[in-house]
């Protein structure tokens, strides 16, 4: 009896900007300069959110939330392929796509800080909310691909979670049936090398994630998740060969929590200082920095400029976010049906009774 | 008028949906091309093809995850499982993202989907395929529950399940899939989500029920009847939620006697809520407590047992005696 082989892959990873600012221009994608400036002002400003929610959480002007810093390369360069009618479907630790899709940090504050209000992104921004459950969101890209197919628009979706949710079973629904019916989604695993405390070792054998794709039958890349340039680039081309009919795409970012998993964390206990001190090396923003110095888009004074211009919007959206009313308690009972139910109806009026009792 | 069995009913309902909103879209494993394993899906790929009629791998969670994103996208999915005792892998999907997109999101996305599931025993079929576990998707704010009893409520209230803007956890009894067949009207109607209906009106007590348990309890009001015991007044409960107090406290209120037949389990079974909310609304017109008739607090038995399981018209029968005796 003959043995064949049946099949057989490779892994491709893709990274196009070096840490000492220098491209491979081979792979560099055509981006003009005012669109990385464009993205690097985005950046600075995700960057200097994150900072200053992190103050705000410690100062308990904020609730529980997960901070970005370190992951700006693989989640913006992704969301910045993206075009206004494409879909984005988050998991929880997207904020600089968020604010890139036109959400504002205000809302994201308001969301953050314990008013629901805060999650109605507007439908038209094409955008989920914020989804808390590990690895579950990826099956509701799947439908709206499919949906998009159906009615023939030529637009994509892409979805984002971490390397803890290719773990759940879920993620191997949505894959398969993403591949299956050969939607246009494109799935971006940002492989934070953490879900919490576990590390990657702990949480897959598998050598990457990318890999993972072989087995459904999609194409499976990974990409240096803290080199935009390489992120944007191979998003937009997965994009691209969504919208044109041609079906999913893995992407795995890989990259680093150099931060706590959320605000409630103490990564301290799980992991070396010098561990994260190596990425914290690699950082994104100063990579993109130093070649933006070099191609003469950006000088000390400029990225000094940025980062206080940065400041002083985020300034301006908590001065917003903290004028904003209270929700009121109907708020509770305001979406749970389109129409109220009977029973809701009563439950509303006892609550509201019994508060105006109390004043 | 044609007189049609469950099986025909829900898929005449399905097709006309179809026919009338080009968003309605049919999921689920072997729903296409086999027309589904109880045939309810029967000719339906035919009609309007595999892009409307979709046959999707192995995979509850995904089919449900999947209509959850086309729901949002603004079509009106109607997933189909299997068995309502393979649901658990969607319970996730449905509890987590379902019932709650429209309460995330402030209404700005909204789950209109469907999920249709034969439940309940005596069907003599193996491990799994019997449950009625209906109470655990009656706890989950956002989800609505609906039972019907027959065919003309199985058209109707599908249809009304199809249009409504939420999602709806639709019941079918498995158990009287062909055996009940009654005069469905060939057009278009639907019936209220959260209304119930008196099939029977009576005097000395009420007796409560949903889904197959309704043909059990009006055989127990006719033999009642004619043994000349108790003039039986019969509610079909057919929407677990929301669910019509109104019907049911004026009912209680005229009777003072109320039972409630389910085969779920007793510990708290829909009944045991039913129960509560008698207390609440009409305490002072009850003239003997609340009783339940239900299955065990135990795993279906498989065929051999299972008649025991099944509360039968004579346990209905015995359990209006006994509150009558109170």
């Amino acid at each position: 009896m003959p043995v064949t082989t049946l099949a057989s892959y490779t892994i491709e990873r893709v990274e196009v900007l070096r840490t000492d600012g220098t491209v491979d221009e081979a792979l560099m994608p055509g981006l003009s300069a005012e669109q990385i400036t464009g993205l690097y002002g985005h950046m600075v400003l995700t960057r200097q959110f994150d900072d200053r929610m992190f103050k705000l959480q410690r100062q308990g002007r904020l609730g529980t939330f997960p901070r970005v810093t370190g992951q700006e390369g693989a989640h913006m360069g992704a969301a910045f392929a993206l075009r206004p009618d494409d879909w984005l479907v988050p998991a929880f630790r997207e904020t600089g796509a968020l604010l890139l899709r036109g959400l504002g940090m205000s809302q994201l504050l308001q969301y953050w800080g314990g008013d629901e209000r805060g999650a109605a992104f507007p439908a038209s921004l094409r955008t989920l909310p914020i989804s808390i459950p590990v690895g579950t969101h990826m099956l509701h890209a799947v439908g709206i691909a499919w949906a998009m197919k159906q009615k023939g628009e030529r637009v994509a979706v892409l979805t984002i979670f971490g390397e803890g949710a290719t773990s759940e079973g879920d993620f191997n629904e949505a894959m398969n049936m993403a591949a299956v019916f050969e939607v246009p989604v494109v799935f971006l695993c940002q492989n934070n090398q953490y879900a919490i405390s576990l590390p990657y070792g702990r949480q897959t054998a598998a050598a990457t994630v990318a890999q993972k794709a072989v087995a459904y039958g999609m194409p499976g890349v990974q990409v240096d998740g803290n080199d935009v340039f390489a992120v944007y680039r191979v998003v937009a081309e997965a994009l691209e060969r969504a919208r044109s009919g041609g079906g999913p795409t893995l992407i795995e970012a890989h990259t680093y929590r150099v931060t706590d998993h959320t605000t409630s964390d103490d990564a301290r206990r799980y992991r070396s200082e010098e561990e994260v001190q190596e990425w914290r090396e690699r950082d994104p923003i100063e990579r993109l920095a130093l070649y933006m110095k070099q191609a003469g888009l950006l000088d000390e004074e400029k990225e000094t400029q940025m980062r206080v211009d940065a400041d002083e919007r985020v300034a301006l959206a908590v001065a917003d976010f903290e004028a904003i009313p209270p929700p009121g308690m109907e708020e509770i009972f305001a979406h749970v049906y389109a129409e109220i139910t009977p029973a809701l109806a009563e439950q509303k009026a006892e609550s509201v009774s019994r508060l105006a009792g109390r004043g | 008028m044609a007189r049609l069995n469950v099986v025909e009913a829900v898929d005449q309902a399905l097709r006309q949906e179809m026919e009338l909103d080009p968003d309605v879209i049919v999921l689920g494993e072997d729903v296409g091309r086999n027309g589904g394993v109880f045939r309810v899906t029967e000719g339906l790929i035919d009609r309007f093809g595999p892009e409307r009629v979709i046959d999707t791998p192995l995979a509850e969670s995904g089919i449900v995850g999947m209509a959850i994103g086309m729901a949002i996208a603004g079509y009106r999915p109607v997933a189909e499982i299997q068995f309502s005792g393979f649901v658990y892998p969607a319970y996730d999907q449905l509890v987590s993202h379902a019932a709650r997109m429209r309460t995330r999101s402030r209404g700005e996305f909204t789950c209109p989907l469907t999920v249709r599931m034969p439940y309940g025993g005596g069907i003599r079929a193996l491990e799994h395929h019997s449950e009625s576990m209906e109470a655990l998707f009656a706890h989950v704010p956002g989800l609505k529950v609906v039972v019907p009893a027959d065919p003309y409520e199985a058209k109707g209230l599908l249809a009304a399940a199809v249009r409504d803007p939420d999602p709806v956890v639709f019941f079918e009894p498995a158990r009287v899939y062909r055996a009940i067949k009654t005069d469905v009207p060939e057009e278009v109607y639907t019936l209220p989500l959260g209304k119930a209906r008196v099939v029977r009106e009576g005097r000395d007590v009420t007796v409560l029920a949903w889904g197959a348990q309704v043909r059990t309890v009006k055989e127990a009001a006719q033999q009642l009847d004619s043994e000349g015991t108790a003039d039986v007044e019969v509610i079909d409960v057919r929407s677990l939620s929301p669910f019509d107090f109104e019907t049911v406290t004026a009912s209680v209120v005229k009777t003072g006697r109320a039972v409630v037949v389910h085969e779920a389990p007793r510990t708290c079974g829909f009944g045991a809520e039913i129960s509560a909310q008698l207390m609440e609304r009409a305490v002072l017109h009850l003239k003997s407590p609340v009783l339940r008739v239900t299955g065990f607090d135990t795993i279906p038995p498989l065929a051999k047992l299972e008649d025991h399981y099944q509360p039968d018209a004579n346990a209905v029968v015995e359990a209006v005696k006994a509150s009558l005796r109170f």
